[in-house]
């Protein structure tokens, strides 16, 4: 069958099943636009700012199993878009974006609404190809879907130019992709597992460390069998959240520069870590000089050799998929029939018992100024611990991820490898549309919401109910503890001023807003926000100015040496 | 340590500034890199040389094997194995400097390739270290223009790098 360009693209989104595709229109895809309004399978979702269309697609992926999908146009459709793909690239999110380009003989000659698109997403794709002939459309999306889908997912972009889009040629959709140049490990190595049974037997303190690999791998289910079926204890990372039942008394909390101090105390003190799915990364274990003072055994299960030994020599390392590698290492544990030493497990977890009395999530609430914490425990009690949760950049995030208790994966939406502040309504939209009808709440500050505030409008034009949880200290909250901290007090530029007023605004792009400043009144206005289950409702939470998180690592420390609270200033 | 790594990679456009792109990104350094198309023209063979302690070198490896246009690596330093390297070199051959360059070139098997009244231009090929130690042996005043190729390698005897 003879089609344009055009046409081709489209029916390969068909093909990969696209329910929603992100984006927005500009001069060089207006082919693309063309074929879309034609057809009803692939729903467009029109955003404001193309950084958005990424986020949005990103957290459809984040929140489901499947491969998000946005459309930028040329030039300043795709430099707008960098920041999505960068921050998609960092958290290893399936992401296909389809961008416009200038005509192929245009191309070089400095056009209009020209970039080397190419080469500027280059460093932060997983991959990224210019399509310069109509006949290699169709492979070029088959692959792209399967590259940022297998082994370690990441950000693909295929870059089409206008006059491509316009020819003709026959259309079949290939079935399957073969590259010699690709072929990801699945299966883990059966000695090595054999090798991690076995040392995970002998563990007389061992420790499960398990990160987003879990999540992205659809593994959490295997994770908590092994690790019930063993006893350890367990710490999920800011991407990992979910991963392991948050409310299960095995569950140490977070790791790292704002974890728990049981959770960093077992890290550093156990004799076995169980590293799955997670990558040793600075905001987790710290200085690794300081980690490495400590003796233990390392075994590291991650897709993607080049995290193994990155940052830390490991003992036994197994490339593989998390969820394939557990399943046989749950194989090879029952057929042992052998089960580690209870007498020397007791032991260790006395000794954690210990450390989690020293109770490091205390926090001192007040009857007259509201806590960020306690919104965000009312907000987990108010959604029974069931919503999917996205957060933006700053403190309030990783209030969010202390104290909203994650009992499943893909609930937990954030920007863990890039940091970027804007992410919270876009992946707030995605989830959404990935989950009608189930509550999305968006934790975020004052400061992170304004960098992508413009969405409000999309929320509106398609009714999307989520509701954004304000936590507003009129403060770049986490520069400002930095500063504290670390800079004598001098809150240079910190200080967000000139604030609009938040219901007032979320008012305007009709929507409900609601400003809270009294502890007594945060539950009700939660309830009251999950009650309207057609409305997004923005909730204004005036908070502590003060407050800063704990405990903290400092950038560049040791794992251990944390500041529980401000006494330890 | 000096490694000489050696890879296969799809003859596609972009493949080269995406391994140059992650050495930069990454802040590996590259000594030299060179690359042509192969027997088989769809794919292209790339000798880089790094210098790096073996952590540095091995993530190196892993890093060029995660590109997805790469489709096998060596560390072709790790055992037997040959380098070799192209120089042109142009020195000014006047009175009784035109003898001596002739002599050097014999000594270092180089050839003259192109003669003028004042100057050679002398082809050699070796390892990087007999090139360099050529250009030590001559007269450094004497020399015009030097353009090297980089090192190519390939394994000694079975270690052979192809699908
Ligand atoms: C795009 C971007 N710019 C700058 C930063 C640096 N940064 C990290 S947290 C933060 C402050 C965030 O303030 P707010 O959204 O109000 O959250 P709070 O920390 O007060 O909870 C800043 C500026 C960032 N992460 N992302």
């Amino acid at each position: 069958m003879v089609l344009t360009g055009a046409e081709i693209v489209i029916r390969c989104l068909q093909e990969e099943k696209v329910e929603y595709l992100f984006g927005y229109p500009g001069g060089a895809v207006l082919h693309i636009y063309d074929e879309l309004f034609k057809q009803e399978k692939v729903r467009h979702v029109l955003v404001r700012h193309e950084q958005a269309a990424v986020h949005a697609a990103d957290a459809y992926a984040r929140s489901t199993e499947k491969v998000g999908c946005a459309l930028v146009t040329s030039g300043p459709g795709v430099t707008n878009a960098v920041t999505g793909i960068a921050t998609a690239y960092m958290d290893s999110i399936p992401v296909v974006i389809i961008s416009g380009q200038v005509p192929t003989g245009a191309i070089g000659q400095d056009a209009f609404q020209e970039v080397d698109s190419v080469g500027i997403t280059r460093p932060c794709v997983k991959h990224n190809m210019l399509i310069k002939d109509v006949r290699d459309i169709a492979a070029a999306i088959k692959k792209a879907f399967h590259i940022a889908a297998t082994g370690r997912p990441g950000p693909v972009l295929v870059d089409i130019p206008k006059d491509v889009t316009a020819q003709k040629c026959d259309f079949s959709y290939p079935k399957s992709v073969a590259m010699r140049s690709y072929n990801p490990v699945i299966k883990g190595h059966t000695g090595q597992i054999k090798k991690a049974v076995q040392l995970m037997l002998d563990a007389k303190r061992p420790m499960v460390y398990a990160g987003g690999g879990v999540i992205l791998s659809d593994a959490a289910d295997r994770l908590t069998k092994l690790v019930k079926a063993l006893g350890f204890p367990i710490t999920n990372t800011l991407m990992g959240l979910g991963g392991f039942p948050g409310t299960d008394p095995q569950s140490l909390g977070m790791p790292g520069m704002h974890g728990t101090y049981e959770a960093n105390m077992s890290m550093q003190y156990c004799d076995v870590l169980i590293a799955v799915g997670a990558r040793f990364d600075d905001r987790v274990i710290g200085d690794p000089a300081h980690f490495a003072q400590v003796a233990r055994k390392i075994i590291h299960i991650d897709i993607d050799p080049s995290s193994i030994s990155k940052r830390v020599k490991v003992d036994v390392p197994i490339v593989g998929n998390v969820g394939d590698v557990l399943d046989e290492m749950i194989r090879q544990l029952e057929a042992t029939g052998e089960r580690p030493d209870a007498e020397a497990l007791g032991t260790w977890w006395k000794q954690i018992d210990e450390w989690r009395a020293r109770d490091c999530m205390k926090y001192k609430n007040s009857d007259e100024i509201i806590k960020p914490q306690f919104v965000i425990q009312k907000l987990w009690e108010v959604t029974k611990g069931d919503a999917f949760v996205t957060s933006d950049v700053g403190q309030h995030q990783m209030w969010a991820a202390q104290y909203y208790k994650f009992d499943k994966p893909r609930r937990w939406l954030n920007s863990g490898g890039l940091g970027t502040m804007g992410v919270g309504m876009p992946y707030a939209m995605g989830c959404q549309f990935a989950h009608p009808g189930s509550p999305v709440a968006c934790v975020t500050g004052e400061a992170s919401i304004q960098m992508c505030i413009q969405e409000l409008s999309t929320c509106k034009q398609y009714r999307l109910p989520i509701k954004i949880v304000n936590l507003n200290n009129r403060y770049l909250g986490m520069v400002r503890q930095w500063q504290e901290f670390f800079h004598g007090n001098r809150y240079s530029e910190s200080y967000m001023d000139s604030l609009p007023n938040f219901a007032k605004l979320a008012e305007a792009y009709g929507h409900v807003g609601l400003e809270i400043d009294k502890p007594g009144d945060v539950e009700g206005a939660l309830r009251e926000a999950f009650k309207r289950k057609t409305d997004l409702v923005f909730l204004d939470f005036k908070i502590d100015q003060t407050e800063n998180v704990y405990p903290m690592v400092q950038g560049g420390k040791g794992l251990t040496e944390m500041i529980l609270s401000s006494e330890d200033l | 340590m000096r490694h000489v790594i050696s890879l296969l990679l799809e003859n596609e456009a972009g493949a080269l500034s995406r391994v140059s792109n992650m050495f930069s990104a990454r802040g590996y350094n590259i000594e030299s890199l060179t690359v042509a198309p192969t027997e088989d023209p769809s794919m292209s063979r790339m000798t880089i040389v790094s210098i790096g302690s073996d952590d540095v070198v091995e993530q190196i490896t892993k890093q060029l094997n995660k590109l997805v246009e790469v489709v096998k690596v060596v560390d072709l330093s790790e055992a037997a194995h040959i380098e070799r390297e192209l120089m042109l070199i142009k020195v000014r051959a006047t009175g009784k400097d035109r003898e001596e360059m002739k002599r050097m070139a014999d000594i270092f098997r180089g050839r003259i390739v192109d003669v003028t009244e004042s100057t050679y231009v002398m082809e050699l090929t070796g390892s990087a270290t007999k090139l360099d130690s050529f250009i030590e042996a001559i007269d450094r005043s004497l020399i015009l223009e030097t353009v090297r190729t980089g090192v190519s390698g390939i394994g000694r005897g079975d270690r052979i790098l192809r699908i």
